[in-house]
């Protein structure tokens, strides 16, 4: 079989997709392009470039080779089309959104959310003149509810951030395509060797790839990765479908067919919005994706020694963990994320606020810092952190309370984590007025 | 009924790119913004295929001769090694019939272009055909160009490629 049409593993592609050697040197690794702008071969070529009738790099807002590679390798693993890198994945999520709506939009999304995306939903997109409905997302039948004749998309995370909800992709897709709109999924928790949404029905997937597909807490950075298969041209969309004052009148779906939304993305938006994603760190996310297979095999694995250990504490009062007995979402995680429900998830303590800083405070392994996907083992308490700008009744929708502490569990030895667990639970207690009737014991 | 022999793998695509010189590109349009003119453009500027329009409306597009069909093309030029359909689909059926009266070694439809009864034809006459793909889209993904634009090629290999022009 000739080698251009094998269907290669996921592992094999998470080292080399969109990263052959390189052709102007035979370089193996890729060279990092730091260059702001690139010769045009003559004034044909340069023209042909700025009409996007032909591929190639024009000035890196809108197109890096590094930057490509790391566009290539994300839209391979997630089994889109293609993809647009932008700067984070606020930005990427962004770009997504003002791809395919404007001012005098609207649209839906669930209700537990990273709260840095609540709040760009409701407070900055409204500024912009964008609404949002925050639905229960937990219930597809909620999301159908909320939509409006003017709902341009729907949104929704994998893996709620901090809540832990399973998404169920396949319902919010139907959902979704009933209204003629797409599905768009924050696949960051989940990355694609746990859950590729597009497989279930989701037309347009957004990363932070800062979190595990960097996964060594070193850089920031997104994607925007596209199906391929959403109907543009169908007259619900019409920056995608009309005349586009911003590009010679051109309509994008009906010039591009499926390469619409991506080209849309990058040369309107990312274009206009100017949050592009550094080569420096492409090139890092591109290193720590080579390993992502590897990785978040590991992460799984102790984040269910992590999860099963603290259902077991007497100082704890509830472990949200998908993967566990008796979680609410375990059918849902057994069935979108079959290799396990990520490593980020929270549990309370019994003596709420109180203990959980003193909890936190007291461990000396666990890094108590504002991120998730660190290759190191990190910890937070969303409610006076991540999601501080939230209201009483956007947290509960989070599924944040003043208990809640956030782990996202890394790759130490899973005897190192639970030893400083234990230390820091036995601490906790101090700042409970009413400890528990018996402590555990752990060596 | 036997199987349609469609061009249905990437190596089948590449090949029939690699060993074609000439391809006539049907119903491509003057109007910028037209998919058939970036098609044409893209495969005039960037290929190695030698790209002629076939347009009875036109004299010529981007001072490249049109010719008004593939028989007056073929009269002058001999058989197009690649006959690329930028028509509606009710119109691919003619259009397949003048390929195989010119002798065309191949059909390639774009998106959208799908009628059985003209793909089977073009393949009980001999051709390779390939439908519902972009003959910009696929030379792209051997030239780079999907990959400069972000674009999943799905290509994965250890050699060196040759330098993307």
């Amino acid at each position: 079989m000739d080698a251009c049409d094998r269907a290669f593993g996921f592992r094999t592609r998470a080292l080399h997709a969109g990263t052959p050697p390189d052709p102007a040197t035979g370089a193996r690794a890729l060279p990092i392009h730091l260059s702001s702008s690139f010769v045009f071969d003559s004034a044909e070529h340069a023209a042909e470039l700025f009409a996007l009738r032909s591929y190639g790099n024009i000035y890196s807002r809108i197109g890096n080779p590094t930057v490509s590679a790391f566009e290539e390798r994300i839209a391979d693993l997630e089994g889109g089309l293609g993809a647009v890198a932008a700067a984070s994945g606020l930005a990427a999520q962004l770009c997504a959104i003002l791809c395919v709506a404007q001012a005098g939009d609207h649209l839906v999304a669930s209700a537990s959310l990273y709260g840095g995306t609540v709040t760009q939903f409701t407070v900055a997109l409204k500024r912009m003149g964008i609404d949002c409905t925050l639905a229960n997302g937990s219930d597809p039948q909620a999301f159908a509810a909320a939509l409006r004749p003017n709902t341009r998309l729907v949104f929704t995370e994998t893996i709620g951030n901090p809540k832990g909800d399973i998404a169920d992709l396949e319902a919010i897709a139907a959902v979704a395509h009933a209204h003629g709109v797409p599905l768009v999924v924050d696949n960051t928790l989940a990355s694609p060797l746990l859950c590729r949404p597009i497989e279930w029905g989701a037309d347009i997937v957004v990363h932070s790839a800062t979190k595990f597909l960097c996964g060594h807490g070193t850089v920031l950075g997104g994607a925007v990765v596209e199906s391929g298969t959403f109907p543009w041209g169908a007259g619900k969309h019409p920056l995608l479908s009309q005349p586009s004052p911003g590009y010679h009148d051109m309509n994008f779906a009906e010039t591009f067919g499926e390469y619409a939304f991506l080209m849309r993305a990058r040369a309107e938006v990312l274009r206009d919005v100017g949050a592009c994603l550094s080569p420096m760190n492409a090139w890092q996310i591109l290193q720590g994706m080579e390993t992502l297979p590897l990785r978040m095999r590991a992460h799984v694995e102790n984040a269910r020694i992590v999860a099963e250990f603290l259902s077991r504490r007497e100082e704890v009062a509830w472990v949200n963990y998908a993967d566990l007995e008796g979680s609410p979402y375990r059918a849902l995680a057994k069935k979108y994320l079959p290799l396990g429900a990520g490593a980020v998830f929270t549990f309370g303590l019994r003596g709420g606020r109180a203990a959980g800083r003193a909890f936190i405070d007291r461990l000396e392994l666990w890094s108590h810092l504002a991120n998730v996907g660190d290759a190191k083992s990190l910890v937070i308490h969303p409610a006076s952190t991540t999601h501080q700008q939230l209201n009483d009744e956007e947290l509960r929708a989070c599924g944040v309370t003043q208990d809640t502490v956030r782990l996202s569990v890394g790759l130490e030895d899973p005897e190192d984590l639970l030893w400083d667990l234990d230390r820091a639970l036995k601490h906790s207690i101090a700042a409970h007025e009413e400890p528990p009737a018996r402590a555990c014991a752990i060596s | 009924m036997r199987d349609l022999v469609i061009l249905n793998t990437v190596s089948a695509r590449r090949n029939l790119l690699a060993r074609s010189k000439t391809v006539a590109v049907v119903g491509a349009s003057a109007n910028e913004v037209r998919p058939s003119y970036f098609v044409f453009s893209y495969l005039r500027t960037k290929g190695r295929l030698d790209a002629t329009p076939i347009n009875p409306a036109l004299q010529a597009i981007d001072g490249v001769k049109a010719y008004p069909s593939l028989a007056a093309y073929a009269a002058q030029r001999g058989a197009p090694d690649i006959v690329n359909v930028f028509r509606k689909p009710a119109d691919a059926l003619q259009v397949t019939r003048e390929a195989i009266e010119v002798g065309a070694a191949a059909i390639w439809f774009q998106y959208g272009v799908v009628n059985q009864e003209a793909v089977a034809l073009a393949d009980a006459a001999g051709l390779d055909v390939v439908v519902d793909r972009c003959i910009k889209a696929e030379s792209a993904r051997f030239d780079g160009g999907l990959s400069i634009g972000g674009m999943r090629s799905g290509l994965i290999s250890s050699k060196r490629p040759r330098a993307v022009q």
